[in-house]
């Protein structure tokens, strides 16, 4: 391609990272800022009796106590996605407040918060706010939230069921389908509830200007432009125009920070309140308790095949965990992003899942890392191979036979789904082979059977995945549900000297936008790297923006981009033209300059920059300026699809699992930056194996999670992780200007079942067929012992 | 993540040290390397007033030989038990347990006597001090004492120590034949399981920590032994296991057996 675009260019963002000199939002210290700390509950359902906050009044250096009784108590966080049930009725979304008044519907939902001159003084008050409660049955399993008799979260509906959804074919079709199918593989389990664990954790500063009426917001979110209307338009009913939403520096998000939290709006009513700066940041602790977990679905599932080994129907019930309100984007999640993706890379003819989505007392869920799609994967890639064993097939093989056939979207059409979707293209047959020839497919099966001669227990596990991102058409979500668009806006502004500005909507917290958007400019536009500047996370800066989630920065917000440098290189060719003296049609862009074609004589990007604002010599009738606004909406979703493969090896007296290999080869479209690809496959790729192995949010009775610190909440460390050995197809967008698909989930979507099914397969001849994730030491042996 | 107001005193001796304490009494805590105590304040889950300091202290920090023992001063880091000469050829078994604690930052600030005073029924070194039979001195207001590692550790946060007495070394006979096994806990990576034995000619000495709410010398496992690994089978005889996310009784009884097996073994 071009001087930068494909290269392993270093990320510039790292020189501030790496030295510690990155500015995130708790580290901005504004003057006169007061300081804040939450009474929340401890019991996951409680009716609150009573709230006294009398002696934390007097307690030294307090400025304030708010509670559910004060005006902030009136307003709620409204939800991004409606999801109505296949009936017809609405869907149940129930008020969430800032503050809770009289119900506690989980462990850490705030009743109180104390400002103070330092954050000391705010801890130590907060300890004196007095509440009585009265402790209620609470119920976090969402199945169980829908058995007859069950605790009520919200005390207004007859059941705890926020929707009941399908998608696909007709269940009894279905059904009938199954029911004559050849065999059918059945799978019932778990994909259980993780925590997000950001590095950094949620911060919040509020600074209510009084001479301006002006509030500015320094938040930790993936979204700024969808928080501060979600903030302005729908909780505190404030003038959009009067709030800046800063955004810059983000320590990872991986979907727990697109949600709208309480705790923004909150603290922005509090500063016009005090009329001072406020500020709030999470400690470990409360992120366990506060931020938006992932998963929680209770599955059931069935796959028929006929006697080769074709799949004929897919049949699948879920219970999916919404938690004690309804968070930004928790509806969409186990429905249009995880039914949408049932057909995976399979020509599977007819398919129906339905989801019940319950509330249960226990903290949101919402986007984590795939969203949805990795729940999808982990279903259709376990089964499947749980399908091979039982059928005497080879889990590769299965595969092959049930593939969608090659198709690049331009000669031939995309794939439509049974579930909605078209795929755009795909080559899945040709990931599936690299990944087999990386691993040394029949080398292994010949070691792995050695190794049992010795009582060594080797497994291999396979995933092919798809997903989809680059979220996406503004219409087709509209007609799902969504109360948003999710197009994004790309401003390049040249400046006279012909350096270039480039605010995106798009948002980085981790993903290195700021590298990546500067190669394809400079290329796009034939300048130095050096030239360009990405600017992102300010509302004052960027015109609009929905943000980054759904791997949708390069595929969306990078089309945005595209769009306005087309509108600055035909502006730029009219200047250039009127200089050179000659005819538009007859320039060349090419480096940096326009050359009348077949000629040497030029102009250079600098000078036609130059021009454009000091329109001395000028076009007749063309405004002055370089600087061009766009939006893009993408005309489908992009499917990434890839292959991975692990190799695990169980100590057969404790049922420790070793990962010894996990090869990623992923098809993600054009790549921009193979050194970022690889890195968000890797992080993927740990998160995913963390998933299989280590994470699990564990809840008791009584509703409180009971490892809620790094004690006891396993995250995966560097010796849990093998070198990850990573290789690409590429198979282009064949819609977007880049043809690009997206890297961000990808590693965690297509992992996790690949680790499990390698665990299982080292066990397979001791009569296992399948472990609860995750796959702990103990899960094993126990399992080794049936 | 902010601890409770609290005054902090550094003691410049050991007898300093045991007049504040008796002074401040069940108000103060004494801290060492901090590793225990502080993150326990962090979630105000102890709140002392005081703290006295004695990371300070000189002679403390001191690995040293004297009468064909090992004296380990109660300041010594994990790192410098981990790294000692002397106890790389002479105590092998507790520089294993010191490599198998936390990270290099826990490693680099955590202590010999912090870890016996905190007992922590997950703590590593408990097994390796009982398979050792170690001392603990100790002194206090009414001076110097040895309290025999048998008698040290009395239950789960428990120990022998006075409120008014700290530990200021540990003594070791010399080990030459010792291993210690341990099974990481995922999340924490304190011990599961961890099993010391010490073996000189036909016989053994087993210390368990992580099995019980006390850490203690699996007698039956050394009853049993003749030579053969078989005797790990004891590992949990008359012992009430405890039970946990990570590993119920009967996993974590099978797994006590499985690591002393191993240490028998190795
Ligand atoms: C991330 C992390 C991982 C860890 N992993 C492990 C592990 O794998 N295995 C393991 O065994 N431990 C582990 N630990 C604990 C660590 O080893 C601690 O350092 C040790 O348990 C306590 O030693 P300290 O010097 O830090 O004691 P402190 O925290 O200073 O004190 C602990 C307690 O002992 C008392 N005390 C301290 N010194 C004396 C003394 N000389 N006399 C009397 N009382 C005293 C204090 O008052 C306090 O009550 C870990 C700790 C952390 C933070």
């Amino acid at each position: 391609m071009g001087k930068f675009v494909g290269k392993a260019v270093k990320r510039r963002e790292d020189a501030r990272f790496l030295k510690g000199a990155g500015t995130y939002t708790d580290d901005i210290k504004l003057p006169k800022m007061a300081h804040t700390a939450f009474v929340r509950s401890p019991y996951a359902h409680a009716n609150v009796l009573s709230i006294d906050i009398e002696e934390a009044k007097n307690e030294p250096g307090v400025i304030a106590i708010y509670t559910g009784n004060d005006a902030c108590g009136e307003f709620g966080v409204p939800c991004g996605w409606q999801v109505d049930f296949k009936n017809g009725e609405t869907m149940r979304e129930p008020a969430h407040p800032l503050l809770t008044k009289d119900k506690i519907r989980h462990v850490g939902e705030a009743v109180a918060i104390v400002v103070a001159e330092t954050l000391e003084q705010a801890r130590d008050a907060a300890e004196m706010v007095m509440v009585d409660y009265e402790e209620l049955l609470a119920v976090t399993d969402p199945k169980q939230a829908m058995e007859a008799g069950a605790p009520l979260v919200h005390d207004q509906w007859e059941d705890n069921a926020a929707f009941d959804w399908c998608i696909g074919n007709d269940r009894a079709e279905v059904e009938a389908a199954l029911e004559s199918a050849h065999h059918v593989t059945e799978m019932e389990y778990r994909n259980h509830r993780v925590a997000p664990n950001a590095i950094e954790p949620r911060s919040y500063i509020a600074d209510y200007d009084v001479n301006a009426d002006k509030w500015t917001l320094y938040t930790s979110t993936q979204n700024p432009h969808l928080i501060r209307l979600l903030l302005c338009a729908f909780v505190l009913g404030i003038p959009e125009h009067k709030v800046r939403v800063v955004s810059k520096d983000v320590g990872g998000g991986f979907g727990s920070k697109i949600y709208h939290y309480t705790e923004e709006a909150l603290l922005t009513w509090i500063s016009r309140e005090i009329g001072r700066p406020v500020k709030w940041t999470s400690d470990r602790s409360e992120a366990f308790m506060t931020d938006a977990h992932g998963r929680d679905h209770v599955v059931k599932s069935k796959m028929g095949f006929d006697k080769d080994g074709k799949i004929v129907a897919h049949l699948t019930d879920e219970y999916c965990a919404m938690g004690a309100y309804l968070s930004t984007f928790a509806p969409a999640v186990p429905t249009y992003l995880h039914g949408t993706l049932f057909q995976g890379v399979y020509t599977t003819p007819l398919i129906h899942l339905n989801v019940i989505a319950p509330f249960t007392h226990t903290v949101v869920v919402d986007a984590y890392r795939g969203a949805g799609r990795p729940e999808a994967t982990y279903l259709l890639e376990r089964i499947i191979s749980k399908a091979a064993k039982e059928m005497g097939m080879d889990p590769a093989e299965i595969r092959f036979k049930n593939f969608i056939p090659p198709f690049d979207g331009v000669e031939e059409a995309g794939y439509q789904t049974q579930v909605a979707l078209q795929y755009d293209s795909g080559d899945y047959h040709g990931v599936l082979e690299r990944g087999l020839e990386m691993l040394g497919y029949e080398d292994f099966r010949k070691e792995q059977a050695k190794a049992r001669e010795y009582g060594k227990l080797l497994g291999v596990g396979f995933s092919s995945y798809i997903e989809g991102c680059g979220i996406a058409p503004s219409a087709v979500v509209g007609a799902l549900g969504a109360r948003a668009g999710l197009y994004e806006v790309g401003h390049v502004r040249v400046q006279p000297t012909g350096k270039v500005s480039v605010f995106t909507g798009a948002h980085s917290h981790g993903q290195g936008h700021e590298t990546v958007f500067a190669q394809f400019v400079a290329d796009k536009l034939g300048i130095e790297m050096d030239d360009v500047e990405i600017e992102h996370g300010d509302t004052d800066q960027v015109a609009f923006g929905m943000g980054t989630y759904g791997s949708r920065s390069l595929a969306v917000g990078g089309s945005a981009i595209i769009k306005s440098i087309d509108k600055i290189l035909e502006k730029g060719a009219k200047i250039a033209a009127h200089k050179l003296e000659a005819a538009e049609e007859d320039l060349e862009y090419a480096e940096g300059k326009w050359t009348v074609k077949g000629t040497d004589k030029s102009i250079s990007f600098g000078d036609v920059s130059l021009t454009a604002y000091v329109p001395h010599d000028y076009p007749e009738g063309l405004e002055p300026g370089l600087d061009f606004s766009s939006f893009y909406d993408p005309s489908n979703f992009t499917y990434p699809f890839g292959t991975h493969i692990a190799v695990v090896e169980v100590d057969s007296d404790t049922g420790k699992v070793d990962v010894k290999r996990f090869i990623a080869c992923d098809d993600v479209g054009n790549v921009m930056n193979p050194m970022i690809v690889d890195g968000q496959i890797h992080g993927g790729v740990v998160q995913g194996i963390g998933q299989a192995l280590l994470e699990e949010v564990v809840f008791d009775e009584a509703g409180q999670m009971i490892n809620a610190s790094y004690m006891d909440y396993a995250m995966p460390r560097a010796d849990d992780i093998p070198m990850i050995e990573t290789d690409r197809t590429v198979t282009p967008c064949p819609h977007n200007p880049l043809g690009v698909k997206g890297a961000g989930e990808a590693g965690c979507i297509g992992s996790t079942p690949a680790v499990v099914n390698a665990v299982v397969d080292a066990l397979a001849h001791l009569g296992v067929t399948d472990i609860q994730m995750p796959v702990t030491p103990q899960r094993v042996w126990k399992a080794m012992q049936n | 993540m902010i601890p409770a107001k609290f005054d902090y005193i550094k003691a410049s001796s050991v007898s300093e040290a045991v007049d504040l304490l008796d002074k401040h009494g069940f108000d103060a805590k004494i801290l060492s390397g901090g590793h225990s105590l502080i993150p326990a304040m962090k979630l105000r889950l102890n709140r002392p007033e005081v703290l006295i300091d004695i990371s300070g202290i000189s002679g403390m920090d001191s690995i040293t030989e004297e009468g064909g023992e090992i004296v380990i001063g109660a300041n010594c880091t994990h790192h410098d038990i981990a790294t000692s000469k002397l106890v790389n050829d002479d105590l092998n078994i507790l520089a294993q347990t010191a490599k198998a604690i936390g990270d290099i930052q826990v490693r680099n600030r955590g202590t010999l006597g912090g870890s016996l005073a905190h007992a922590d029924p997950a703590a590593d070194y408990p097994a390796t001090v009982l398979a050792c039979d170690a001392t603990v001195v100790a002194e206090g207001k009414k001076g110097q004492r040895s309290i025999p590692i048998s008698d040290f550790f009395q239950g789960i946060f428990t120990t022998a120590l006075e409120d008014d007495e700290i530990i200021t070394s540990i003594r070791f006979p010399k080990v030459k034949n010792g291993n210690y096994q341990k099974f990481f806990q995922s999340a924490s990576r304190f011990a599961v399981v961890g099993v010391a034995v010490v073996k000189s000619g036909n016989e053994v000495k087993v210390g368990i920590t992580g099995v019980a709410d006390t850490p203690y010398r699996a007698k039956g496992v050394e009853n049993a032994y003749n030579g053969s690994a078989d005797a790990a089978d004891h590992a949990v005889d008359n012992v009430e296991v405890m039970s946990d996310h990570f590993a119920d009784v009967e996993y974590r009884s099978h797994l006590a057996k499985v690591m002393t097996k191993r240490a028998l073994e190795a």
